[in-house]
C-alpha cells in the first residue's frame, strides 16, 4: 500500500512546490496598486499579533497534554484545584489588550481603506472615470470621458486613480481586481463606488466574486495596467472598432452570455450607465456628487428596452 | 392536475443521479427487508416513531444527522473532484447545472441537517439527564420537531430524483434566486425545507429553554447547572431569536416568488440588500446555535478525562452568555464589501472581533483544565486536543475577516470557505464527534470502540489540514468560491492536495462507520458493558443513572447541593439513586403518533407547493391542521408507572452494579 502511495505524493508535493518556485504569485499577498499593499499589510499585521496568543496556545495545550498524562505520576495532581483569580485576570487581559490593539487598527483602516474615498494623486494626474456594468456573465467597462466602452477587458494608466461606479443589469456580482485590492458589489437599481489605483504596470486578473448563475465560472476580465502612452495607443484602439453601442445594440449585448470575448465600442451613448441605474429605481439616479435623486432623460428610458 | 409536475422533471438522463437512485432504492429496500423479515416493524412504530422519550427522539436524530453527513459528504468529494478535474479548458464531469446544485445542497444539508439535527440529537439525550428531569416539558411538541427536521431533509432529497435542487448557494441570495433568474423547482424546495425544519428547530429551541427554567432538579440553581447545559440554555435563547428571522427571510422570498411580490427584487421597489441583512440576521446567531453546544461537550469532556472540575466554572458561563448575546451585533461583517460607510463596518467589524475575547477565555479554561490533571488519553480526548488547536488557528483566520480592510480582499474567496470549515470541522464536528463518543454508553449501555475512534480522529484531523490549508493559500491567490471550473495553473496543485484531503476525511468517515459497527458486534463483551451507568467516573447527574436510563430518567429525582452535583455525591458517599427508597407512582406522557402524522402531511404541503399541485398542497395543510385538533381534544396523553414496575427496574440495575463491583 505505502509504496503505491508515496511516489504519488511526492510527485504531488513536487508539482505543487514547482508552481510555487515558478509563479509564486499569490495575488493578494503580492499587490500591485497602494490599496493592495495597504490591505496586504493590514493582513499580515493582524496575523502577527494574533501569533502573539495563538501560538502559545497551540504549544501550551500539547504541553499540558503531555505533561500531566496520566502515565506521568510524578507531575502535580491538584484535584481540587480550578480557580485562581491571578490566571482569570491573565486570561481575560491578554486577549482583550488584542482586540484593543485590532480595533484601533480596525477603525483606521475602516477610514482609511473606505472604498468610497478618493485617492490621493500627484499634482498634475486627473482620475480617470470607469463605469462598471456586470452582466450575465460578462463585464462591461464604460469610460464615460472617452466615450468608449470595452467588454471583459480594461485598461487604466499606472500611478493614475480609477473611480469606479459599479452597478448591475442582473442578478448580484462582486467587482475584484485581487491584485489592485478591494472589492466592491454590484447590484441592480445602485451604484456602489470604488477607487483603486495600478502603481505598477501589468496584466492582472479580474473576476466576480459573487456567484450569479450558470456562466459565472467564465465570468472573468483583465485589467491591464499600463504607461500613459501605452494608455492612450489603447484608447484609440478601442475607438478605431466598427462597433457602438447604443440603446438599440445594448439589448443584444446585455443578453446572457457565455465566456464572452474581449469586445471594443468606439461610442457608447452618454447617460448608458445612468439609464440602466434607473430603470430598477423608477427612473432615478443618484448624482454621485450631491448624493441627491435625478430623474434621467425620459427618452432615454422610454428606448430601453425593459427586462420585464 | 399535476402542476409543474411532468415525466421531464425525472432526471434519467444523468448517469450520476441514476446510479444514485439505484443505490438508495437498493439500499432502502435492504433495510425495508431486513426490518419485515426480523418483523420489527411494530417494534419500530410503537417504540421509536411514535415516541416521546427524549432520549429515543435523540437517538434518532443523530441517526438523521449521520445520514445526512454522508449526503453532504458525498457532494463535497464531488465537488473537489470536479475542482481537481476542471482545469485548463477540462470541462471536468459536473456541468454548472449539477455543479451549482451540488454547492447549494451541501452547504443546506450539512448546515441544517447534519449540524442542526446532531445538535438537537445530543441535547434531547443529554440535558433531561444532565438536570435530573425526567422528560422533557413538551415531550409531544419534541416529537414534532423531529419529524419536521426529518421529512424535511427527505424534502431535500427527493430532489435528487424529483426535479432539481436550488443552484443559487445555501443562503439563496436574490436576486439569482427570484422568478426572474430561477424559474425552476429547485429554490422553492430549498424554502420549503429551510422553512419546514424551521419550524421543528423553533418548537425544540422553546422546549428545551422551559425544560431547563422549569424542570432542573431540586437544588439545581443556574449557577449550579452543568456547563453543557449551560450552553444548551444559550442556545435555546439563540434559537428563539434568530429562527424567526429565517422564516421571516425565507418567508418574504416565497411571497416574490409564489405571489410575484417585490420585497427581494431588482425592480418593482424590491432591495436585495434588505435580504442578506435578514438572512445573516439568523445566519451568524447560527454558527453559535451550533458551536456552543460543542464547547458544552469540550468542557464536560475535558474536566471528567483530567480528573478535576473545570477550571473558571463561573467564567465559563459568563464567557458563554456574552458569547450569546455579541452573536446578535455582527451580521454586517457577511457584507462588508456592500458599499456600507467606515463607521458602520468598524462597528461590526469590532463587534466580531471582540467575541475572540470569551472565545479565546474559554480554550484557556480548557487548558487550565488540563493542568495538573489526570489526562486519560481516551479518544474523546484526542478529539479535545485537536480542536483546540484548530479552533484556536480558525478564530484567528476569523478575526483577520473581521477587520473590513482585509474582508475587501478577502470576501468570497476560499479563504473564506477555509475559515468557516476550519470552525465548523475543528469546532462544531469534532465536538459532536466527542460528545457522541462520550455519551453513548449513556444511551446505549456499551461504549464506542476506542482503537477506531482514535484512527477516525488522525483521518479527520490530518484530512482536514490537508483539505483545507490549500484553501487559504487559493483565498490569497484570489480564487473565488462556487467557481466551476478555471484556467489558472497556480490553482491546480493547491486543488490536487485539496482532493487528498477530501480522501483521507473519507477514510475517517469509514472509521467512524467501522467502529459503530466493531462496538455493535462486541456490545456484549465484558469491557464493552457499562453496568454501572458511569462507564468515565463523571461528574454529572446523568450519569447517576443506569446506562441506558430507564425511560422515566430517575425513580426518585435527585437533589443537588453543589456544583458538579454526581461527583460531590460520590465523594460524599451519598446514594443518589435511594436505592429501595421510597418510590411514588411516575407521571410520563403517552407515545403518539401525531408528531409523525403532522410531519407527514407537512411533507404533502410541502411537495405539493413546490411543485404548484394544489389540491395536494390542500391535503397536506388540511392534514396538519385535522391533526392538531385531534391532538388538542385528546386527553388521553399521560399514565402513571405503578410502583412495582419501577421497583422491578431499579432492582434490575441494583443487581447490575452488584455484579460490576463484585467484578471489580
Amino acid at each position: 500500500m505505502k509504496k503505491k502511495i508515496l511516489p504519488r505524493l511526492t510527485k504531488l508535493m513536487s508539482l505543487s512546490s514547482a508552481a510555487l518556485l515558478a509563479g509564486c504569485t499569490w495575488d493578494t499577498l503580492d499587490p500591485k496598486g497602494v490599496i493592495g499593499a495597504q490591505e496586504k499589510s493590514l493582513i499580515l499585521t493582524s496575523t502577527y499579533a494574533m501569533l502573539l496568543v495563538v501560538i502559545p496556545v497551540c504549544i501550551l495545550t500539547l504541553l499540558f497534554a503531555w505533561q500531566y498524562r496520566q502515565s506521568n505520576t510524578s507531575a502535580e495532581y491538584l484535584p481540587k484545584w480550578s480557580h485562581s483569580n491571578k490566571i482569570e485576570v491573565v486570561i481575560w487581559a491578554v486577549p482583550s489588550l488584542i482586540i484593543l490593539f485590532l480595533a484601533v487598527l480596525t477603525y483606521q483602516t475602516c477610514h482609511s481603506l473606505d472604498p468610497y474615498k478618493p485617492l490621493e494623486a500627484e499634482a498634475n494626474v486627473k482620475p480617470i472615470h470607469v463605469d462598471v456594468v456586470a452582466l450575465d456573465w460578462k463585464w462591461l467597462f464604460i469610460y464615460p470621458d472617452e466615450g468608449i466602452a470595452t467588454v471583459n477587458q480594461m485598461a487604466m494608466p499606472v500611478n493614475t486613480p480609477v473611480d469606479f461606479r459599479i452597478t448591475s443589469d442582473s442578478v448580484m456580482n462582486s467587482f475584484f481586481i485581487p491584485q489592485l485590492g478591494t472589492m466592491i458589489y454590484a447590484m441592480a437599481g445602485m451604484q456602489t463606488q470604488l477607487h483603486l489605483i495600478a502603481n505598477e504596470a501589468g496584466d492582472f486578473q479580474g473576476e466576480s466574486s459573487n456567484f450569479s448563475g450558470r456562466g459565472f465560472s467564465d465570468m472573468r476580465f483583465r485589467a491591464l495596467a499600463m504607461p500613459a502612452d501605452q494608455y492612450s495607443a489603447w484608447v484609440e484602439k478601442v475607438k478605431a472598432s466598427s462597433e457602438q453601442l447604443d440603446s438599440a445594440s445594448y439589448p443584444k449585448l446585455a443578453a446572457p452570455s457565455e465566456a464572452n470575448p474581449v469586445e471594443y465600442f468606439s461610442h457608447v451613448d452618454a447617460g448608458l450607465f445612468d439609464d440602466i441605474v434607473a430603470k430598477y429605481n423608477n427612473g432615478m439616479v443618484m448624482d454621485k456628487s450631491t448624493g441627491k435623486m435625478l430623474h434621467v432623460q425620459q427618452s432615454a428610458m422610454s428606448d430601453m428596452n425593459m427586462k420585464e | 392536475m399535476l402542476g409543474k409536475l411532468t415525466l421531464s422533471a425525472i432526471p434519467y438522463d444523468v448517469p450520476i443521479l441514476v446510479g444514485t437512485f439505484i443505490g438508495a432504492a437498493i439500499a432502502g429496500l435492504a433495510v425495508v427487508g431486513l426490518i419485515t423479515y426480523y418483523g420489527k416493524w411494530g417494534y419500530l412504530w410503537r417504540e421509536w416513531l411514535t415516541s416521546v422519550d427524549h432520549k429515543r427522539i435523540g437517538v434518532m436524530y443523530i441517526v438523521v444527522a449521520l445520514v445526512a453527513l454522508f449526503r453532504g459528504f458525498a457532494d463535497a468529494i464531488m465537488m473537489r473532484s470536479q475542482l481537481a478535474l476542471a482545469y485548463a479548458g477540462n470541462p471536468g464531469y459536473l456541468p454548472p447545472h449539477h455543479y451549482d446544485q451540488i454547492f447549494s445542497a451541501h452547504g443546506t444539508i450539512m448546515i441544517f441537517f447534519m449540524a442542526m439535527a446532531f445538535m438537537q440529537g445530543l441535547m434531547n439525550i443529554v440535558v433531561p439527564l444532565q438536570i435530573g428531569a425526567r422528560d422533557v416539558a413538551f415531550p409531544f411538541v419534541n416529537t414534532l420537531s423531529f419529524w419536521m427536521t426529518t421529512i424535511s431533509f427527505l424534502l431535500v432529497n427527493v430532489s435528487l430524483f424529483i426535479g432539481e435542487f436550488s443552484q443559487c448557494g445555501w443562503l439563496a441570495y436574490p436576486p439569482l434566486s427570484e422568478q426572474q433568474f430561477s424559474p425552476g423547482v429547485g429554490v422553492d424546495y430549498y424554502i420549503w425545507a429551510v422553512q419546514l425544519s424551521g419550524v421543528g428547530t423553533l418548537l425544540t429551541g422553546v422546549n428545551f429553554f422551559a425544560t431547563i427554567v422549569k424542570m432542573r432538579a431540586p437544588g439545581m440553581t443556574y449557577m449550579r447547572m452543568p456547563v453543557f447545559t449551560w450552553t444548551i440554555f444559550c442556545t435555546t435563547v439563540l434559537i428563539m431569536v434568530a429562527f424567526p428571522i429565517l422564516t421571516v427571510a425565507m418567508g418574504l422570498l416565497g411571497l416574490d416568488r409564489y405571489l410575484g411580490m417585490h420585497f427581494f427584487t431588482n425592480d418593482g421597489g424590491g432591495n436585495q440588500m434588505l435580504y442578506l441583512s435578514v438572512i445573516w440576521g439568523w445566519g451568524h446567531p447560527e454558527v453559535y446555535i451550533l458551536v456552543l453546544p460543542a464547547f458544552g461537550a469540550f468542557s464536560e469532556i475535558t474536566q471528567t478525562f483530567s480528573r478535576k472540575p473545570l477550571f473558571g466554572y463561573k467564567t465559563m458561563v459568563y464567557a458563554t452568555a456574552s458569547i450569546m448575546v455579541l452573536s446578535l451585533v455582527v451580521w454586517v461583517h457577511h457584507f462588508f464589501t456592500m458599499g456600507a460607510g467606515p463607521n458602520v463596518n468598524a462597528f461590526f467589524g469590532i463587534m466580531t472581533m471582540v467575541i475572540a475575547v470569551p472565545t479565546g477565555v474559554k480554550i484557556f479554561n480548557w487548558l487550565f483544565t488540563m493542568y495538573k490533571g489526570r489526562i486519560e488519553f481516551h479518544a474523546t480526548m484526542y478529539w479535545v486536543i485537536g480542536f483546540m488547536i484548530t479552533f484556536s488557528i480558525g478564530g484567528m483566520t476569523g478575526v483577520m475577516l473581521a477587520i473590513p480592510a482585509s474582508d475587501f480582499v478577502l470576501h468570497n474567496s476560499l479563504f473564506v470557505i477555509a475559515h468557516f470549515h476550519n470552525v465548523i470541522i475543528g469546532g462544531v464536528y469534532f465536538g459532536y464527534v466527542a460528545a457522541m463518543n462520550f455519551w453513548f454508553p449513556k444511551a446505549f449501555g456499551f461504549k464506542l470502540n476506542e482503537a477506531w475512534g482514535k484512527r477516525a480522529f488522525w483521518c479527520w484531523f490530518i484530512g482536514f489540514y490537508v483539505a483545507f490549508m490549500p484553501l487559504y493559500v487559493l483565498g490569497f491567490e484570489g480564487m473565488t468560491r462556487r467557481m466551476n471550473h478555471y484556467d489558472n495553473p497556480e490553482w491546480h496543485p493547491w486543488l490536487l492536495i485539496a482532493e487528498v484531503g477530501a480522501v483521507l476525511i473519507a477514510c475517517g468517515i469509514v472509521c467512524q462507520l467501522t467502529q459503530l459497527y466493531v462496538s455493535i458486534r462486541d456490545r456484549n463483551l465484558a469491557e464493552n458493558r457499562d453496568l454501572t451507568g458511569d462507564p468515565w467516573n463523571a461528574r454529572t447527574l446523568e450519569w447517576s443513572t443506569s446506562s441506558p436510563p430507564p425511560f422515566y430518567n430517575f425513580a426518585i429525582l435527585p437533589e443537588v447541593h453543589e456544583l458538579d452535583a454526581f461527583a460531590h455525591d460520590k465523594e460524599a458517599g451519598i446514594d443518589t439513586r435511594q436505592a429501595g427508597g421510597n418510590y411514588q407512582p411516575i407521571h410520563m406522557p403517552k407515545n403518539t403518533a401525531c408528531g409523525f402524522l403532522i410531519g407527514a402531511f407537512s411533507f404533502v404541503l410541502g411537495f405539493g407547493a413546490i411543485w404548484y399541485i394544489w389540491w395536494l398542497a390542500a391535503v397536506g395543510l388540511i392534514g396538519v391542521i385535522a391533526t392538531v385538533i385531534a391532538r388538542s381534544s385528546d386527553n388521553d396523553v399521560d399514565y402513571y408507572v405503578p410502583v412495582s414496575e419501577v421497583v422491578r427496574i431499579e432492582q434490575e440495575h441494583t443487581h447490575n452494579l452488584m455484579a460490576a463491583q463484585a467484578a471489580e
